[in-house]
């Protein structure tokens, strides 16, 4: 634990009334800049900005506007580039799991919402993440409908496959790889998925599909292509490795190899 | 306020598939003609979206979160218990039973704790062919670990993230039948009302809350999903945005409320730091596997862990309770440390926490092993902490985690309002005063993938389908009233923050019907509730207006709710004369271990609402214990 001192930050602090229209999303809001002291280290990031709204709530201003809800790093709400980094300094950490001990007292502090043409800011620091849900919609699942599974046991799945397909299903959907990629990309976040699957005997049945319709709805959604910079593994909180975003590109080429299926209607339930 | 439990007649192994048969059904190609409304995305509500969109029913689901995947079911650890025997020590669908309704203090109901327990199987099946990555053993097989209140290996889990594993398959398969356009999803959307018309639960008003927009959708049922209340402490392991508002606001439409002041206290959470704290966070109870739980033998002991030798110390659950020791159920290790730190054995700067320590594991096991069973705990442990678990013991104390009260349902899951059914932790139905570890995300998904698209069918084939549509002027009324709460929120003005009134409600609940629960103090906390809501809707500053996202809005309402169910909460705790499980009173206790009153309060109390909480009725679901005969829990 920290004693009792306690800090004064200077922060300047992305605000942003309306939801983004201008593809120069820059031009929407303005970095406003604020001062707060009685800052204790053992506060989280996020409560260091909770104390700032109070303040400015009694001052009769609008507190700022940000997605946050488990606060232990597990639900993927919270977001913010702090100083230019996703999800802040740390590696391997959240936004909520950052604590202010890692500022020294006195800090100027940057923040800004995640920056991604298919992220549109909606208010201050909140985005609008829902082009991930639209991708997974596409294809990121094994085609089972509820009540028609073998017994658990019945497939035997070699433990290091296992380790591979959880290593890469700890992806919480932050986003931070596509926000700390300079071409927005999506790829290690799709990859995260094409490999969760990729290494479960179950999810291997339809691995062609889901690579072709992973693909397209990411490229539909207009996020960049990956140019190797692997910005997103140094982002990624959870520390996905790259090796996906490969594996990713050897599914994708594997599927064109494997010729399209004569109906190209999706595999899928009888929805 | 007529309760039917509706249970199903044979013995106990026989009743769901009785009830099965005796359920009418929808004919296949009428299905379509039904829509179904999911409100919630957890566990509860994702794994019920996605199976009733699988049978053909047209489903619209709601959550506040900006994706359906972040609903609260994700921050779950340590794992989910199944019935299957895998370990071959011992394990039954009868023994998961049993222990589920001992663990629960016997005031469940034993026939849906049996159906429980029964599917528990199907969901671990279930979720393995969705590719949800439980741990595994070198030969390839699932793993198990313990938890408490039993003694068989019968948890699976997936490394300290069993919850964002189940919910990322429930999500998944929800995700499939939304690319199918068989279930629209609202997302940033909260329900704020439920449309009942003749009786019958038909539709809901939501609040779009990026725009403001108040909407009402009509339906031929509607599934609440909604969660468990626990914020109404404020501080508790739950999600910052998990809230009371869909279920108090359907008990004040007619659903009867069972046994609010049912909570949780988990033993091992990390201990506040200050004044600052926005939550607390949970050290799973599967730690408790490896760690050893311990305080200074001797009060203010001030050395530090290390440098205490082992005969100081005080291992005061395997001392109390030898034949499940650190084992011992959630509601005696959280009292029992408790009680250490009362005597003023506790450790730490402010004297409320203990010790759980793994030195002995790691000296027996190594360091990788207890890295690989609980790395990321350890992790996130040392990020709040700044201290190293793996070289000191972590500092640990009880913090509100789960309620086990919530609407009262039937056998069916259907509440006190026709049409209006409510599945996962926002229902009271299987962990009567005490919810044993690794049980809640079983039953979410038991009511979800397993219960709910059988029962709902029995409802609906006696429904026209479509025979209510949203022009009926009670849609109308419900969604002015909605838009009237809104604006009078916001025409409020005052000078104190929502925080401010949801942290002093969290302190007033927390002392007074928190652990320990006395007639005085309950009287009390009533008193201050009323008056702290009062001052709520003189005093409270909502800024910025309805039309974009205005968080301190969408908390102002959930507070509001709170400050009248916390009221509830402390009436229902004052009128159940005993103690069991989580509800501690004082006056009934034998040296500290709960006295139930079985000749008295073998029921569940269900609340009905009469348009203040000091007006609710309290009405009586009788228990009766046929199989697990009552006794005195002993985990001695
Ligand atoms: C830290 C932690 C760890 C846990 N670990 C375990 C464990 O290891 N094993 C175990 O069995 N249990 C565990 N539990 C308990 C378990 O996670 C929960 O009880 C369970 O996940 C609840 O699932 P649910 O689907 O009922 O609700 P939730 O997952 O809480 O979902 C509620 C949903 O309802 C929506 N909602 C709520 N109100 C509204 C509204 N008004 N309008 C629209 N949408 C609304 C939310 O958006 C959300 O989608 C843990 C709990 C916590 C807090
Ligand atoms: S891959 Fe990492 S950074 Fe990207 S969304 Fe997943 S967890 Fe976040
Ligand atoms: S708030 Fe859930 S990950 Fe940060």
């Amino acid at each position: 634990m920290t004693g009792n001192t306690t800090m004064k930050l200077i922060l300047h602090v992305w605000r942003q009334q309306k939801r983004s229209t201008a593809a120069d999303f820059k031009q929407d809001g303005r970095m406003v800049r604020y001062e707060l002291d009685g800052v204790s280290p053992d506060m989280s990031f996020l409560e260091m900005l909770d104390v700032l709204n109070e303040r400015l709530i009694r001052k009769g201003e609008e507190p700022i506007v940000f997605d946050h809800d488990c606060r232990e790093g597990i639900c993927g709400s919270c977001s913010l580039m702090i100083d230019g980094e996703p999800h802040g300094p740390q590696s391997g950490t959240t936004t909520c799991q950052l604590h202010m001990r890692s500022f020294r007292d006195g800090a100027e502090i940057w923040i800004e919402p995640w920056r991604a043409k298919a992220f549109p800011v909606v208010k201050d620091l909140m985005v609008d993440r829902s082009a991930f849900d639209r991708v997974v919609q596409a294809g990121a699942f094994i085609s089972v409908n509820t009540g028609v599974s073998q017994d658990a046991n019945a497939i035997p799945v070699p433990k290091a496959d296992a380790d591979r397909a959880f290593d890469a299903a700890t992806c919480i959907g932050c986003g931070a790889c596509v926000a700390a990629c300079k071409n927005a990309s999506a790829m290690l976040f799709v990859g995260a998925k094409v490999s969760h699957f990729l290494h479960l005997p179950q999810g291997r049945v339809e691995r062609e599909t889901r690579a072709r319709n992973l693909v397209a709805a990411m490229d539909k959604e207009g996020f960049g292509n990956c140019t190797n910079q692997n910005e997103c593994e140094a982002a990624c909180p959870k520390e996905i490795p790259v090796r996906v975003i490969a594996e990713m590109n050897r599914e994708f080429l594997r599927a064109k190899a494997v010729e399209e299926p004569p109906s190209k209607k999706r595999v899928g339930g009888d929805g | 306020m007529k309760l039917d439990s509706k249970i199903p007649s044979g013995a106990i192994h026989e009743k769901w598939s009785n009830r099965k048969f005796e359920l009418k059904l929808v004919n296949p190609a009428n299905k379509r003609k039904y829509k179904v409304l999911v409100v919630g995305s957890g566990l509860a509500g994702a794994s019920a979206a996605a199976s009733l969109a699988e049978l053909g029913y047209q489903v619209e689901c709601f959550c506040f979160q900006d994706s359906p995947r972040r609903a609260h079911s994700i921050a779950a650890q340590g794992g989910i218990n199944a019935a299957k025997n895998y370990r071959n020590d011992g394990d039954s669908v009868y023994r998961l039973f049993y222990d589920t309704v001992k663990g629960g203090d016997f005031r469940a109901r034993e026939a849906n704790v049996y159906r429980l327990a029964e599917l528990s199987v199907n969901i671990i099946d279930q979720a393995v062919a969705q590719g949800v990555p439980f741990a595994r053993e070198y030969g390839g097989l699932l793993d198990n670990r313990s938890f408490g209140g039993a003694q068989v290996s019968r948890t699976f889990y997936a490394r300290g993230q069993t919850g964002q594993q189940l919910l990322l398959g429930a999500y998944a398969a929800l995700s499939r039948q939304i690319g199918q356009r068989a279930v629209k999803m609202f997302p940033r959307t909260e329900m704020l009302d439920v449309v009942v018309v003749d009786g019958h639960a038909k539709g809901i008003v939501v609040r779009d809350l990026q725009t403001g927009e108040i909407r009402t959708h009509a339906a031929d049922a509607v599934v609440l999903c909604t969660g468990g209340y626990g914020n109404v402490f404020y501080l508790s392991t739950n999600a910052k945005n998990c809230n009371v508002t869909a279920t108090w606001r359907a008990h004040r439409r007619g659903a009867g409320f069972a046994n609010p002041c049912y909570t949780q206290i988990h033993p091992t959470c990390i201990p506040v730091s200050g004044d600052h704290q926005s939550k607390l966070t949970l050290m799973s109870e599967s730690l408790r596997n490896d760690g050893r739980v311990w305080v200074p033998l001797k009060k203010g002991d001030k050395r530090k862990a290390a440098d205490i030798p082992d005969n100081e110390r005080d291992y005061y659950l395997e001392r109390k309770y030898p034949s499940f020791g650190n084992l011992a159920p959630r509601d005696i290790a959280s009292r029992a440390a408790m009680t250490v730190c009362d005597e003023g054995r506790g450790i730490g700067d402010t004297g409320l926490g203990v010790y759980l320590d793994f030195r002995d594991s790691i000296q027996r096991l190594g360091k990788d092993a207890i890295a690989a069973r609980y790395g990321n705990l350890f992790h996130m442990y040392a990020k709040i902490t700044a201290e190293d678990p793996y070289s000191q013991p972590m500092r640990i104390f009880p913090a509100v985690h789960y309620t086990m009260g919530g609407l009262w349902v039937d056998y069916d899951l259907q509440s006190t309002i026709p049409g209006l059914f409510v599945c996962g932790e926002a229902n009271f139905s299987d962990h009567g005063a005490n919810r044993l570890g690794a049980s809640a995300l079983m039953q979410g998904l038991a009511d979800g993938y397993f219960v709910i698209p059988y029962t709902i069918g029995g409802y609906l084939a006696g429904q026209k389908p479509g025979s209510v549509d949203g022009k009926r002027p009670e849609f109308a009324q419900a969604a002015a009233n909605v838009a009237e709460m809104t604006k009078r929120l916001l025409g409020i003005k005052g000078k104190r923050t929502v925080d401010d009134f949801h942290r002093t409600l969290g302190k007033i609940m927390w002392s007074k019907c928190g652990m320990a629960r006395s007639e005085k103090g309950l009287r009390e906390a009533i008193a201050a509730i009323q008056a702290l809501r009062g001052e709520f809707w003189q005093d409270v500053r909502v800024l910025g207006d309805g039309m974009t996202i205005n968080q301190s809005l969408e908390k102002a309402g959930r507070v509001a709710d709170f400050l009248e169910f916390g009221e509830l909460m402390c009436r229902d705790a004052l009128e159940r004369r005993e103690s069991c499980g989580g509800h501690f009173r004082d006056e009934w206790q034998d040296d500290g271990e709960a006295r139930r009153d079985d000749q008295n309060f073998c029921h569940a109390a269900v609340w009905e609402h009469k348009g203040a909480p000091k007006d609710a009725v309290r009405h009586q679901e009788q228990l009766h214990f046929e199989n697990v005969h009552l006794a005195v829990r002993s985990y001695k």
